[in-house]
């Protein structure tokens, strides 16, 4: 390597280019989100703990089926019970969202990023694009095999649900739908504080630490914060039974998702205006 | 080609950059030479995009970075080789870049053997040296076969090897007509690399010159001469205008504002004997001290020279 061996094109032979588009943009979020480890290990814990848990809590639900009181065999809800390991399960994808990009900022790669990407709307659009697609795949595979998992465990000891009832299909496609504005609000988060713990800490607050809190409030306080709550609100999608104090499927979705809307259109400003 | 109009960047109370404005043009090295926090990594990020100016414009090709429609295709930069994902293979860190601007995959094995990273093409960057990082930011500022090429600190964590890889790789851009703009801190490297200089210290551009002008300008010649009659020559050039220093040795002087031929004809004219004559020239190094000395940011106490 003591002498330069300089395989390059002298200027002329640069072709005509065509300028960048944002096609190109997403083929390279596709190529950065598959090609490193973290992204394999989160969508591992995002089918393993939704469906495992999921057909964990369904044998045991069913086994107390039986003993459980009038109101409790009121509110059984076996599609929900199916689901409940996405409780869990979420809080991979919201973590491998906030590290998509947040990740870039703690390793400096954001500045190679947004040299070869001045546009920086579409670095976070493709980004977004690219996490909300691959996380409706694995949202969607999961919940349907939780689902027929769940109830194939339940049938014989407890009612079970079908497809075909009522809110049935709309509750387990709503789980990838809910996954989908999760996973572009934890990558406009990651965008909004740019440190890994930081967001990653902000997103188990909105899903699990303020939700939480909120229990030991009065009920007149509460109701309503439960009822509009985004995650809260965005998870009736799921639900086939409508609790008190929740909002209707997809009103409450619409809640969510305006919500995200807000933090990403924040999220997209200040990627814009910020030094890199 | 790269144009700055009074380019201003502040940071709170702090000037980075203060009315700088230059242009650099093609088919040179330029030098961007000043001593560490000088402001010349803020500048290319203001070449770049990344930062915002405060007040002027910079423009690249006659655009503002952000314009460009295929920026990669156009300037290749590589600020800070560790900017890169380490749990990225160091083929796929290049396909994403290529992928993000149209570039043909084929290009990416192309830069890859350019810079002599074929073989550790699948392994993961965090396991690379310095040296090694280096040569993959060089290769993605290749990968768009831009006319205009922007280097921050590119011999750095280098062995001697590289250091001439880099150097030979440099002047091989330029000579096929790129603009090729390469920051240090070192004047012994750009003088073995750059053609042309822009020197800045807190923030402010110092000098705008050729290589060849600013070693001429800049660098402070002197007469050393060994003579039993060193006293008596001294005050012959003092008359002659000239500035005398005497060392601890009684016999020997360092004569400045004189050249060698001038106190060689003085000494014959009135039969001193010399015993040496010998033209000193401050290095490049000493020159490049010289003129950015009320500009150092950061100064060990008691080390001002």
């Amino acid at each position: 390597m003591t002498d330069a061996t300089i395989a390059l094109a002298a200027p002329d032979h640069r072709a005509a280019f065509r300028p960048a588009t944002f096609g190109d943009v997403l083929r390279s979020e596709w190529t950065k989100l598959r090609s490193v480890r973290s992204t394999f290990w989160a969508l591992t814990m995002t089918v393993v703990l939704g469906i495992g848990l999921g057909v964990a809590i369904s044998a045991a639900a069913a086994h107390g089926y039986a003993k459980s009181s009038v109101s409790e065999k009121l509110s059984w809800d076996p599609t929900g019970v199916s689901q409940s390991g996405m409780l869990i399960a979420q809080l991979a994808i919201a973590v491998l969202g906030v590290l998509y990009i947040s990740s870039e900022y703690s390793s400096g790669m954001i500045r190679t990023s947004l040299i070869a990407v001045p546009k920086r709307g579409r670095v976070l659009a493709a980004k977004s694009l690219v996490f909300a697609v691959v996380t409706f795949v694995v949202g969607e595979v999961t919940c349907f095999v939780a689902f027929f998992a769940g109830q194939a465990l339940i049938s014989g000891h407890a009612p079970h649900a079908a497809l075909g009832d009522p809110g049935v299909a709309r509750a387990v496609v709503g789980g990838g739908l809910y996954l989908i504005v999760l996973a572009v609000l934890s990558v406009a988060v990651g965008t909004l504080l740019r440190h890994p713990a930081a967001a990653i800490a902000c997103m188990v607050g909105v899903l699990f630490v303020l939700p939480g809190i909120v229990q030991a409030l009065p009920d007149s306080w509460r109701n309503p914060v439960t009822e509009f709550w985004p995650t809260q609100a965005g998870s009736q999608l799921t639900s086939v039974h409508i609790a008190a104090h929740s909002l209707q499927p997809w009103p409450g979705f619409g809640v969510m998702c305006l919500f995200v809307a807000i933090v990403y259109a924040i999220a997209w400003m200040l990627l814009d205006r910020r030094d890199a | 080609m790269i144009e700055a109009r009074g380019l201003v960047k502040r940071y709170g109370s702090t000037m980075a950059v203060n009315d700088l404005s230059f242009s650099i043009r093609p088919g040179l090295v330029t030098g961007f030479l000043g001593p560490n926090g000088a402001g010349k990594t803020t500048t290319m990020r203001m070449i770049l995009g990344l930062d915002a100016p405060t007040q002027g414009s910079v423009t690249v090709g006659g655009r503002s970075y952000r314009d460009l429609p295929a920026p990669m295709r156009e300037v290749g930069a590589l600020l800070d080789a560790k900017a890169l994902q380490g749990g990225r293979r160091a083929r796929d860190h290049l396909l994403c870049l290529a992928q993000s601007n149209g570039i043909p995959r084929g290009r990416v094995d192309e830069v890859l053997r350019t810079v002599g990273l074929e073989d550790v093409a699948r392994r993961r960057a965090k396991g690379f040296s310095l040296g090694m990082s280096q040569r993959l930011g060089i290769a993605s500022a290749l990968l768009g076969d831009p006319a205009v090429l922007i280097f921050d600190e590119p011999v750095n964590g280098l062995d001697p090897d590289g250091i001439h890889w880099v150097r030979t790789l440099m002047r091989a851009l330029a000579a096929e007509g790129r603009t090729v703009l390469v920051s240090s801190h070192l004047m012994s490297e750009m003088a073995l690399t750059a053609d042309h200089l822009l020197v800045i210290g807190k923030g402010r551009l110092i000098a705008d010159t050729s290589v060849d002008e600013f070693v001429r300008s800049s660098s402070q010649q002197s007469v050393h001469v060994r003579s039993p009659q060193a006293a008596e020559l001294a005050a012959r050039c003092r008359e002659a205008g000239a500035t005398v220093q005497a060392g601890t040795d009684p016999d020997v002087i360092e004569i400045t504002g004189m050249d060698s031929a001038e106190v060689g004809k003085l000494a014959a004219a009135h039969g001193t004997v010399l015993f040496e004559l010998i033209p000193v020239k401050a290095s490049l190094e000493e020159a490049f001290m010289e003129l950015t000395r009320d500009s150092v940011e950061y100064q060990a106490a008691g080390a001002t020279r």
